[in-house]
């Protein structure tokens, strides 16, 4: 049983980081503040939401699994919160044409 | 297996350097905030794998203290943005 545990969080663990690259890749190479965004939020939400699953069955106690998907809610909280703030001030400083 | 995950923190360490770039060479005030706020999220996966890599909880406390700190910085930013 163990073993599919751990075989579960590796695969967790390498697709969230995958994720982590790709939205970081997307941050480098994309042109325009908007693009970057809708990257980033991409590696925020589904990277870290992975990792978190994956570390999951590894977690301790009931509270440990609970401080996880904390961690991860506080940033969907979070990016949902500040992504359209930062669109709004990067569509003030270049409108689209 | 907690060596493996050691590895994996170092890999999410690496993207969060690349992230670094996008912080220096970013043409506004958002690309910088943006690129932060991906650090921060970088940050905080690397805790967490950390923590379960040595297998401590304080690690995943720490993360959560970071998760909660992280937004303070993008909406500092967008209160005050520069040049308005």
């Amino acid at each position: 049983m163990s073993l599919l545990a751990d075989a579960f969080t590796v695969f967790c663990v390498v697709a969230g980081i995958g994720f982590f690259a790709a939205g970081t890749a997307g941050l480098l190479r994309f042109p325009d503040t908007g693009s970057r965004l809708h990257a980033l939020t991409k590696a925020d939400h589904l990277g870290l939401g992975l990792i978190v699953l994956g570390l999951l069955p590894r977690a301790e106690a009931l509270g440990g699994a609970f401080r996880l998907l904390a961690i991860w809610g506080l940033v969907l909280l979070a990016s949902a919160a500040t992504g359209p703030l930062l669109a709004r001030i990067a569509q003030r400083r270049d409108p689209p044409a | 297996m907690s060596s493996l995950l050691g590895v994996a923190a170092f890999a999410v360490l690496l993207t969060l350097l690349l992230g670094l770039v996008r912080v220096l060479r970013g043409p506004q005030a958002a690309d910088r905030i943006a690129a932060a706020q991906l650090l921060g999220t970088t940050g905080i996966a690397a805790l967490l794998l950390w923590g379960a890599a040595v297998g401590s909880a304080t690690h995943t406390d720490l993360a959560l203290t970071l998760a909660v700190l992280a937004p303070f910085a993008t909406i500092a930013m967008v209160r005050k943005e520069p040049g308005e």
